[in-house]
């Protein structure tokens, strides 16, 4: 009996045994565990390392001043300018009439859905939210250029006895704005709904209605997280590719009139990538300059999203 | 006077009240708008696509009659290309997001690929494409490639997978973990039984929706100088002889459905519209039945799972 008991003592024991096989797999997964949640940091480098060694060799041949101030974008002309304020024109116009869409629409969904919207229609409209912002862009072009851009024209036609020309940032920017409705209003829900309730009842025992509430109580309440959520809507618009590319026209014009065809920084670069340009030609280098600058400029916005959550941060 | 007060009230509460109408209807007419577009811009694209979507739209080449042309080098190049993608984002993804979930220690380095995950989200697509058009074109040399597009667009969509997975791995209660510990399992024992089978619902939704995104990227794909129009196909991937595996189409040139799409969107003859109609309902409807499954397996996730 007792040597029964001794034998499965010793086994147990051996079973209890540190194994050092069985270490040495678990420090070899989680070294590879690691090094791919380290790759991510490597793709930010490498975007870092493209955009910067690129541009450096254009601004080589242009200087940063010529680059901010001229007024004329020529790079494949033998009379070459490299004036970033004529793409980026077009991308600020086109920006600013669909953040006009996406942001009353999107807040005004956003506050719908989260204070008023009986449960069964908000099971309804968040997915259907959401598959409206899985549509690929180049189709939205196709949407913009073929039907919004003639209805615009038609109805500028007609009331003002306007012609519209048929590539314009208006139409663009229009339908970008149904883009990023999306966009604006999940994120915009989901921090008015992380606002506790007890902060709503609060505002109902006092009287108030439920608009009073949603517009003075959560909507303050979840600034930080709208704010984060008008960030994305800029930082996708800005960054937007194709449906500019499409409806816009890719014609370089330093113009504040979103009823004027115009090329953004994103289009300019499509344009660019669809002929031929040689590897290491001031053409080629273009591309990477202006999307150094698109990248500054998200990445502005980002850190404004970053530090205006921070500022306004409301721990419940 | 009382009288006259309680009548006051009641005013100012009819009035408020009304506001509240008021603007729940404005929020059901914004919802309208995203509704009504979606609705237009289907039912055009039906309209003016469908006649065109035959079987000889797939199995045809791009040509400069617009009544053969079709998309079959397009759809072959967008499966390559998303094979390429999955492959290579599937894995890096979720291995990433295991870490940060259940190994990452609380230092300045986790802190930093946090930060950095959630910048990547935010970089406009077209600068992945500038990324790979420096890095994986030339600096790696694979060229106009199947291959360095599906690279291009993994790494597009990496960010997705992660946080898709993150979430997913976070639901999972603390005494799923603990279970599997006092019963003697390693770490990678606990994560590989127990919390990836268990999150791979939510995991799937992810990669579902970080795929459907990658199909439609047109911006990116253009950039590292996809071709508009072409009429072969790559390699194909499996051969007669040993060892039956050929990789010479992941260094073939290649098209896609949306730079299909958008070459004969910017044609001006309306034959061509026709045809980008066509090519847009196949991607409208690859894009958004993959949303819908997504959508639908995290709805009977949400239902079904009582921890």
């Amino acid at each position: 009996m007792s040597s029964v008991l001794a034998e499965a003592a010793t086994v147990v024991s051996d079973r209890l045994h540190r194994r050092a096989s069985r270490h040495v797999k678990e420090r070899v997964i989680e070294t590879i565990l690691f090094l791919s949640a380290l790759f991510s940091v490597f793709v930010t480098l490498g975007i870092v390392w493209v955009l910067l060694s690129e541009s450096i060799v254009f601004f080589q041949h242009v200087s940063v001043w010529d680059f901010l101030t001229d007024t004329q974008w020529t790079p494949l002309f033998d009379d070459d300018h490299y004036g970033i304020m004529v793409l980026l024109s077009g991308t600020l116009v086109s920006s600013a009439v669909a953040l006009a869409v996406a942001i009353p629409l999107g807040t005004t969904i956003a506050i719908y859905l989260s204070e008023f919207a009986p449960f069964s229609l908000r099971e309804v409209a968040k997915p259907f939210l959401e598959l409206l912002g899985g549509v690929p862009t180049v189709v939205y072009g196709y949407f913009a250029l073929l039907y919004v851009t003639p209805a615009l024209q038609y109805l500028a036609l007609t009331l003002f006895g306007y012609n519209l020309p048929g590539f314009n940032l208006l139409s663009a920017g229009l339908v970008m704005g149904i883009m990023i409705i999306p966009y604006v209003s999940s994120v915009s829900e989901d921090a008015m709904r992380s606002v506790p309730m007890s902060m709503r009842e609060g505002s109902y025992a006092m009287g108030a209605t439920r608009f009073q509430t949603a517009v003075r109580v959560v909507t303050p309440a979840a600034f930080s997280g709208i704010a984060a959520a008008y960030i994305l809507g800029i930082s996708r618009a800005v960054g937007e590719t194709m449906i500019l590319a499409v409806a816009a026209g890719m014609q370089p014009n330093l113009t504040w009139n979103p009823l004027e065809p115009a090329a953004t920084i994103t289009a300019f670069i499509v344009q660019v990538a669809l002929g031929d340009l040689p590897h290491g030609s001031i053409g080629y280098q273009t591309i990477f300059a202006a999307g150094l600058t698109l990248m500054i400029i998200t990445l502005g916005f980002n850190i404004l999203g970053h530090l205006l959550r921070r500022k306004f941060r409301q721990a419940y | 006077m009382l009288k006259q007060d309680v009548s006051e009230i009641r005013a100012l509460i009819i009035k408020h009240k009304r506001r509240d109408l008021i603007f729940a209807l404005c929020g059901l007419l914004a919802l309208m708008v995203g509704v009504l577009t979606f609705a237009v811009l289907f039912i055009g694209m039906v309209i003016d696509g469908l006649p065109r979507i035959s079987w000889e739209f797939f199995t045809h080449f791009p040509s400069r009659r617009a009544e053969h042309a079709g998309i079959l080098s397009a759809w072959v190049g967008t499966t390559l290309v998303m094979l390429v993608t999955a492959v290579a984002a599937i894995p890096v993804g979720v291995a990433a997001a295991v870490y940060l979930e259940e190994y990452a220690p609380k230092n300045i380095l986790t802190d930093i690929i946090e930060i950095n995950v959630t910048n990547l989200a935010g970089v406009p697509s077209i600068v992945y494409g500038l990324l790979a058009l420096g890095l994986f074109v030339y600096a790696f040399g694979f060229g106009q490639s199947i291959l360095s597009a599906g690279l291009t667009l993994a790494l597009l969509i990496l960010p997705v997978v992660i946080v898709a997975t993150r979430e997913a791995i976070r639901a999972i209660p603390g005494a799923i973990r603990e279970g599997a510990y006092a019963l003697g399992a390693t770490k990678w024992q606990t994560t590989a039984d127990h919390i990836l089978p268990y999150s791979a619902p939510g995991i799937m939704t992810g990669i579902i929706i970080g795929m459907a995104r990658a199909i439609g990227e047109t911006a990116p794909v253009i950039t590292i100088g996809a071709l508009t129009f072409i009429a072969f196909l790559p390699a194909p991937p499996v051969k007669g002889e040993f060892p039956f595996l050929n990789f010479e189409w992941l260094f073939s040139g290649f098209t896609v459905m949306p730079i299909q799409m958008f070459n004969w969107t910017s044609r001006p003859e309306a034959a061509f519209h026709q045809n980008a109609a066509a090519a847009g309902l196949v991607l409208v409807v690859m894009t958004l039945s993959m949303n819908a499954v997504a959508i639908y397996i995290r709805y009977r996730l949400r239902k079904n799972i009582k921890w």
